[in-house]
């Protein structure tokens, strides 16, 4: 959550729980819902770093809020965040490792490996179409992430079929 | 149990071989399927595993080489092409990939059309259409052409056809074959919200986005069941749907 909470904090300073605001406003129900000691203790770390610089703010009757501004060294990175391309996505490893060795175990089914996979990821699949569903149509954002998961999905499911053929061929 | 009502729709051994050229293609190899009131069910596989033709089986489109289809508990095996047209239009409504509108009928008369062609006087089946209509989003559209509609209205002009007559069974083969993907959104919207009023639905798809709006997937491979699954909606084991949107730390 580094980056997400620096690049909120290029528009402008903020206190913590302004933040947390932000980013659920941003991605909506989509994203698992940000918790706010999480927040306050990246924003500390940040701070140790030196990426931003936090100011105590008086409050009447009420403790103190610290209110955090970007530093120079904080857009640098930033700007070096943006300038890289991200890895691909990782394939299941864990679960082609199943597939790969499950013959020579005589412990599992090949085919039965593949359908309860592809039911675990319908049933995903299905809850991820309720929150598109449930989620404002107006947040592109939100929308976004849940139509990206979704086609990871579907990825998956094609590459789970295109298994299940060739070696229903063996058969 | 036995007064409980039978399926909607109970296929046995089916059977169904392609002869063309080359060797013969067994597009149907041994299928039993039974489908409840009020289920929906969707039929996913690779292209090629013979799920249209399972479909077209089901809706007589095509007839089987072995086995039978009963369609609430009514045997159909000696159904003649003109009894299953006409079974056609009141028990079951079937839309396709490529929405099969009469291109020189307007959006209304459409739709329209089979509940005449029912026996609905013309009044109730104006009453119908105009309800669909407004329901699917296309009220003032009816004096369209199909040629001057998107997809996406195309497909739920055929839907609103499909229904008129308030099937039993909707069969829906691809329908989104053809659509972008806003098109899926809204037809799997469409879908669920017929589904969750009580339409027994069965889908034929190869998209797995729009199978997750049915309650039930089967999996079909080389002519036959290789998954039947129900799709509880529960919080799937592990990280699930959190562990998918999450953002990377």
């Amino acid at each position: 959550m580094r980056l997400p909470l620096l690049a909120l904090l290029a528009r402008g300073p903020a206190h913590g729980y302004e933040l947390k605001q932000d980013l659920e406003q941003l991605l909506g129900s989509a994203y698992p819902q940000p918790n706010v000691g999480q927040i306050y203790v990246t924003l500390g770390r940040l701070e140790k770093q030196g990426l931003i610089e936090g100011e105590d703010v008086q409050q009447s009757n009420r403790p103190n809020k610290k209110v955090y501004h970007l530093t120079e060294s904080g857009r640098e990175a930033l700007r070096a965040w943006f300038e890289e391309p991200e890895d691909e996505p990782r394939v299941r490893d864990e679960f082609f490792m199943k597939l790969a060795l499950a013959p020579q175990t005589g412990l599992a089914d090949q085919i039965a490996l593949i359908n309860k996979q592809r039911r675990q990821y319908l049933n995903t699949m299905r809850n991820l179409s309720k929150l598109a569903a449930a989620e404002n149509r107006d947040n592109r954002v939100a929308q976004l992430l849940i139509e990206g998961a979704m086609l990871h999905l579907q990825a998956d499911l094609d590459w789970l079929e295109r298994c299940q053929e060739e070696l229903e061929e063996l058969e | 149990m036995s007064d409980s009502p039978a399926p909607v729709l109970h296929a046995q051994g089916l059977l169904k071989t392609h002869y063309g050229e080359g060797a013969p293609a067994h597009a149907v190899r041994g299928v039993d399927l039974c489908v409840r009131q009020g289920e929906f069910v969707a039929v996913t596989g690779p292209s090629g595993a013979g799920k249209s033709t399972l479909l077209h089986l089901l809706g007589g489109l095509q007839r089987p080489d072995g086995g039978s289809i009963r369609l609430d508990g009514v045997p159909t095996d000696s159904w003649s092409e003109a009894r299953w047209a006409v079974e056609r239009r009141k028990r079951i409504g079937i839309v396709f990939q490529f929405f099969n509108l009469v291109s020189n009928l307007s959006v209304a008369d459409n739709v329209e059309l089979p509940a005449l062609l029912a026996g609905v006087p013309p009044r109730q089946a104006r009453a119908g259409r105009e309800e669909l209509l407004a329901e699917l989003g296309l009220a003032g559209k009816e004096r369209s052409m199909p040629g001057e509609l998107s997809g996406g209205e195309q497909q739920r002009v055929a839907l609103a056809r499909a229904l008129v007559n308030h099937p039993p069974l909707l069969l829906a083969d691809e329908p989104a074959g053809s659509l972008d993907s806003k098109g899926t959104r809204e037809v799997m919207r469409l879908l669920s919200r017929f589904h969750r009023r009580g339409q027994t639905i069965v889908l034929v798809t190869h998209d797995a986005r729009l199978a997750s709006a049915a309650d039930r997937v089967i999996s079909f491979f080389d002519g036959r069941i290789a998954d039947d699954a129900e799709l509880d909606g529960r919080p799937t084991r592990g990280t699930g749907i959190s562990g998918v949107l999450e953002l990377k730390d």
